[in-house]
């Protein structure tokens, strides 16, 4: 962890409340997908903690929702505005032990819970694995990045709970047509436990509302099965085996 | 040369400067990012007879100038702490540390003041007397004179160490429960503990902290410690050690000039996690701007 000025070099407006921000700096150490940074928005308190999407060496996207004052605030930054950010922070997704498990796998995403997949997607279309991808959302338009998973060479599946664009239902209804080794899952919580009951194996990525966001102040601690676990530190990525459900 | 050493009950420090406890865990996520030797002593999390977990999540909320939080305590016990966490502690810090610990009866007081007074890296035993007393009515054991004395003596007869009592501000009058706990023994006092807040989220109409209310901590309540601070220091003769939103290194010196001996950093750790580095290397030109050559010399003088 360090803290960084980064620039605002893009800012993208995906549907009516998401947003892509791409910020310039030092990114090199970033290492896996699903790590995250945690932002100061001049007049709040509290840091914003938001996972990346997609890196490089000297810039980073992140796609965040507009859900308060912060994160509209961060809606209205000029390009060019300096930001104070923490990063990079929590444990990120790991595909170098899975062995061949990892060639059966399916990355799924529940709405704002999309964006780290990306990342996640594109690292092991790097390393020559391609695996199947589907995204839920509520509606056709909350749909986010679906051709950026294109970009990729990937045809995402897409649900929608409305049934107003791909699958009508939720990313299980479309996991049901084949038997994964391993899922890859980012999104709420409730998503996350069907995701689970149906994965024989796999890595959870779960949110909290934090203060610190480095593992000092306790305020996002979860239970698990090898103990309490601080979900900014230890997570956000939990191992299928180590998760205990509150829900 | 601007002179930072203070002195706490016979232990020298060489800077004010303290990360209070709960915002510092045990040190380590910080001594990843500078030298926790620069700092004059850490205050580490809050420890309990039995592990506990904490409180439910959501346990943050964010303020305008702070946070209020609902952690409850969580710790892994006193023992597991002493033989795990102040080991690996020892590792990254050399100097005298403060041993904060909390308790729901007089006995797991006491039992957490004999398990410190073994380690020999502790210099000070602050007790935080904000706890329910479940055998009494979950009233804190700080909003009483008498109950906050019954504590102070139960583990003054438990160790040889310093023993500080951390005060809460969430009383009437706290000068008459600083002047309680120093007739009691105590050899200095902590102030203050968190400010009780509440915060509801107006769309889902629920309070935002699981647990309904938490502590208030962060910049916001600044002039409040600041107060406090002298009201206590003009009514004891035991050093008193502030804290309550210091933030930068014009706190630290504001919070001396109102009768603080040492300061102790919470909040901003968590936001600026660098920032008890930036106070102390801030100190010494700041004393210079302000013609003060040594620190204990701006002890109180408001």
């Amino acid at each position: 962890m360090e803290r960084r000025i980064m620039e605002v070099a893009e800012l993208t407006p995906l549907t009516k409340d998401v947003y892509s921000m791409t910020l310039k700096g030092e990114c090199s150490d970033i290492e896996r997908p699903g790590r995250f940074i945690n932002i100061t928005v001049p007049g709040f308190y509290l840091r914003r903690p938001i996972s990346i999407s997609s890196w490089n060496e000297k810039e980073l996207t992140i796609v965040f929702r507009v859900v308060g004052g912060g994160t509209a605030e961060l809606a209205a930054m000029e390009e060019g505005t300096k930001l104070d950010v923490l990063m990079p922070l929590g444990n990120g997704f790991d595909i170098s032990s899975l062995g061949d498990y990892v060639r059966n796998s399916v990355i799924t995403g529940g709405g704002i819970g999309v964006p780290p997949m990306y990342g996640l997607a594109k690292e092991m279309v790097e390393k020559g694995i391609s695996p199947d991808v589907i995204l839920g959302f509520n509606t056709a338009d909350e749909i986010i990045m679906a051709d950026d998973f294109r970009e990729l060479g990937i045809e995402p599946v897409i649900t929608t709970v409305d049934g107003s664009a791909g699958i009508k239902g939720f990313v299980t209804d479309a996991m049901k047509n084949k038997a994964y080794d391993y899922a890859f899952a980012c999104g709420p919580a409730p998503m996350l436990k069907a995701v689970y009951d149906i994965a024989p194996d796999g890595q959870f990525s779960f949110e909290a509302r934090m203060a610190c966001g480095f593992g000092a102040c306790m305020g996002c601690t979860m239970e698990t099965v090898t103990g309490y676990k601080r979900v900014c530190k230890d997570g956000p990525i939990f191992y299928k085996e180590e998760i205990k459900w509150q829900i | 040369m601007a002179d930072l050493r203070v002195t706490l009950s016979g232990i020298t420090l060489d800077n004010p400067v303290i990360p209070a406890s709960g915002t510092f865990g045990y040190g380590k996520e910080f001594s990843e990012i500078y030298d926790i030797n620069i700092l004059g002593s850490i205050s580490f999390k809050g420890t309990t007879k039995d592990p506990r977990l904490g409180n439910p999540l959501p346990r943050i909320a964010e303020c305008t100038a702070g946070l209020i939080n609902s952690v409850g305590l969580q710790n892994p016990g006193v023992n597991k702490v002493c033989e795990e966490e102040l080991p690996e502690l020892r590792k990254i810090f050399h100097k005298p540390l403060i041993a904060n610990i909390s308790g729901f009866s007089p006995e797991e007081y006491e039992y957490c003041a004999r398990a410190m007074d073994k380690e020999e890296q502790v210099g000070i035993i602050e007790v935080n007397v904000s706890c329910p007393n479940v055998h009494n009515g979950g009233m804190a054991y700080g909003v009483l004179p008498e109950s906050a004395a019954e504590i102070t003596r139960v583990v003054k007869a438990a160790t040889k160490k310093p023993v500080y009592i951390k005060l809460s501000p969430n009383v009437t009058d706290i000068v008459s429960i600083a002047c309680a706990c120093e007739e009691a023994g105590a050899d200095g006092l902590s102030l203050i503990n968190t400010m009780l807040g509440m915060r509801i989220d107006i769309r889902t109409r629920k309070p935002v902290i699981a647990n309904r209310m938490g502590g208030f901590s962060g910049p916001a309540i600044f002039p409040v410690a600041v107060r406090m601070v002298n009201q206590v220091y003009h009514a004891v003769n035991i050093p008193v050690i502030g804290m309550g939103g210091v933030s930068k290194a014009e706190d630290v010196i504001e919070m001396m000039m109102a009768g603080a001996s040492a300061v102790q950093v919470g909040a901003a750790n968590l936001v600026n996690p660098y920032a008890c580095k930036e106070i102390i290397e801030k100190l010494p030109a700041l004393m210079d701007r302000l013609g003060i050559e040594k620190l204990t010399d701006i002890v109180g003088i408001v």
